[in-house]
């Protein structure tokens, strides 16, 4: 790991203004900078979880290092949801007792992070914004597309793990679990940056590589989430997560399925897959299917259907499409049963 | 593999070779960050850090990169915990902090200041093994020994927060840790043989 100097920030101001690059850093611009494949020289630092394994891999090589552990660490309800602070630990968030009883999805997703100590340690902060696992992009030895190199070493590479939605040029899968329910809720993030607080809808935050080859969103380098805000839930939702292993591992796929319901009629629904995709993937063509129908065997298999009816597999990952197909049934049938 | 370790030593310890020439330079920064904001700047180099570990208070200068397992190990000779993947993912450098279990490969020692953390070195009384490390003997719980360490501090964590589990909670409360001679069922034995015995 490149050394760095570090800063403390007790709150959002604070962390903004030590994001913010100086008049040394060139221009200032750092979105410049980080579209160029440029790595910001200012990083913040929730739990360290990612950071810090990117940092001894030289794949991130900050100067300066801005410790956010001082932002928000609450969950407080209002307007009929909740509004949890990006510096909340994922285990805290497991445990919440209004997050288990009105969005079980999203705490299923959290309960299923990595292993207790990395959901002890990480945020949703932090989550949120982990960078891709792919292993060409985690291995400094390969300059790939995304770090500005000239091509994607997944293509003809080990892709067993890589998107089967998006046609690339990269072909990540978003790494975010708890992303996936946020969108299915239809969450927004509060992000602070030198402008102020704005809210993004999650549905928008996330980019494709043909939009934002560099990141995986629309953050600038001295922006900082600071809540996911969640509006009331539907009356049924759940997750469902594939793994390769139960515990020290990324999902193969998942999904998440939100459902408003009329008695026991589906009157609208919300299914994004994770780990399937650059971003977490919204399937509107399975969710308007679900519209106007009771959740049986049958049409939890058709929905399912429909949400893998675009994939595009890889040399080597053909089997996920089958996986996402499974995640997105059991999610349904779950959320049915809910 | 032996011959692309030695490598990458080599060549990180030439990468902290430029660093430390080019550390001097960012330093001139110093009086121009000072003049637009009072926030304190630590580093890039050495910064004096207090850290309590099993009770007792150590001071000592690391640079803001150290981790806390590399102060503890290297700094301190506080050697229990293990230093097995540093990324995360095996924990055999689980601490306690605050009643939790944390990787310490992944948190930076300047952050662990202020914190109680607790490892497999504080845990026997004199000679008297704690319950639980008693327990792993009495139970087949290790062989090689390098991830004994951190399941017995994840089992401590476990039973104090909880004195009797389940087979079932024991299982998911361990999950954060990795044994390579697959001592796994021992381990489990153990958790459970000292149900209510955790506090000892
Ligand atoms: C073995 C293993 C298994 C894992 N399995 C899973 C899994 O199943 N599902 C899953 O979702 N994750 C998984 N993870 C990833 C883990 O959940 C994340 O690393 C962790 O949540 C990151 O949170 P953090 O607070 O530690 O972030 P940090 O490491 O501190 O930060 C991560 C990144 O986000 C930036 N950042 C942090 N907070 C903010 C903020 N508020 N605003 C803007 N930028 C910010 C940092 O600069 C950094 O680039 C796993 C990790 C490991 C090591
Ligand atoms: S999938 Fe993306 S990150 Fe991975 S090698 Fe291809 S371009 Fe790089
Ligand atoms: S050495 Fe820390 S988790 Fe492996
Ligand atoms: S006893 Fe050897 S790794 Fe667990």
């Amino acid at each position: 790991m490149k050394t760095f100097s570090y800063v403390n920030a007790t709150n959002e101001k604070e962390a903004v203004a030590a994001l913010s690059p100086s008049t040394r850093d060139g221009h200032g611009d750092a979105l410049a900078a980080a579209r160029s494949g440029h790595q910001p020289s200012k990083v913040p630092i929730a739990g360290g979880m990612d950071l810090l394994g990117l940092m001894k891999d030289y794949i991130v090589s900050p100067d300066r290092v801005v410790s956010i552990k001082g932002l928000d660490q609450t969950i407080a309800s209002g307007d009929g949801g909740l509004r949890i602070g990006a510096a909340v630990k994922i285990a805290d968030l497991a445990e919440h007792a209004a997050a288990r009883k009105m969005y079980p999805a999203l705490v299923t997703a959290a309960e299923g992070v990595g292993t207790p100590q990395i959901r002890n340690m990480g945020t949703v902060g932090g989550n949120i914004m982990q960078r891709p696992r792919c292993w060409y992009f985690r291995n400094e030895e390969f300059n790939c597309l995304k770090k500005g190199g000239s091509r994607c070493f997944a293509v003809d590479g080990e892709n067993q793990f890589h998107a089967i939605f998006g046609d690339g040029p990269c072909h990540i899968v978003h790494p975010s679990s708890l992303a996936v329910p946020v969108i299915a809720y239809g969450g927004r993030f509060r992000v602070a940056g030198p402008n102020g607080a704005r809210e993004i809808d999650a549905g928008e935050f996330f980019q494709m590589p043909n939009a934002n080859l560099y990141g995986e969103n629309v953050l600038q380098p001295n922006e900082i989430v600071t809540h996911v805000i969640l509006p009331a839930p539907g009356q049924r939702s759940a997750s469902y997560e594939v793994r390769f292993k139960q515990s020290h591992d990324w999902p193969l796929a998942a999904a998440s399925v939100n459902l408003v319901m009329s008695g026991s009629t589906v009157k609208s629904a919300r299914i994004v897959m994770g780990a399937v995709a650059p971003i977490p993937w919204r399937v509107q063509a399975a969710e308007r299917m679900l519209a106007g129908k009771t959740i049986t065997e049958g049409v939890a298999t058709d929905v399912a259907n429909a949400a893998v009816a675009g994939a595009r597999p890889m040399t080597g990952n053909q089997y996920k499409i089958q996986i996402a197909r499974t995640a997105v049934k059991r999610a349904v049938l779950a959320a049915g049963r809910a | 593999m032996a011959r692309k370790k030695i490598d990458e030593s080599r060549r990180d310890f030439l990468k902290t070779v430029g660093v430390v020439a080019s550390a001097s330079a960012s330093l001139t920064i110093a009086p121009e960050a000072r003049a637009r904001q009072a926030l304190a700047t630590l580093g890039p180099g050495e910064v004096p850090v207090t850290l309590t570990i099993n009770g007792r208070r150590h001071q000592l200068n690391v640079e803001p990169r150290v981790t806390l397992l590399d102060a503890m190990r290297t700094r301190l000779e506080i050697t229990g915990q293990k230093r097995v993947c540093d990324r995360g993912a095996c924990g055999a450098c689980t601490v306690i902090i605050e009643g939790r279990t944390y990787y310490s490969c992944s948190m930076l020692a300047i952050e662990a200041q202020g914190k109680n953390i607790r490892t497999v070195d504080g845990l026997a009384n004199g000679s008297t093994l704690h319950p639980v490390q008693q327990a792993f003997c009495d139970n087949d719980g290790l062989m090689c020994g390098f991830c004994t360490p951190g399941f017995v501090m994840a089992t401590v964590a476990l039973l104090e927060k909880n004195p009797n589990p389940t087979p079932e909670q024991a299982k998911r409360a361990l999950d954060g840790n990795l044994c390579r001679c697959g001592t796994n069922i021992g381990v489990l034995k153990a958790a459970l043989a000292v149900k209510g015995g955790a506090r000892g």
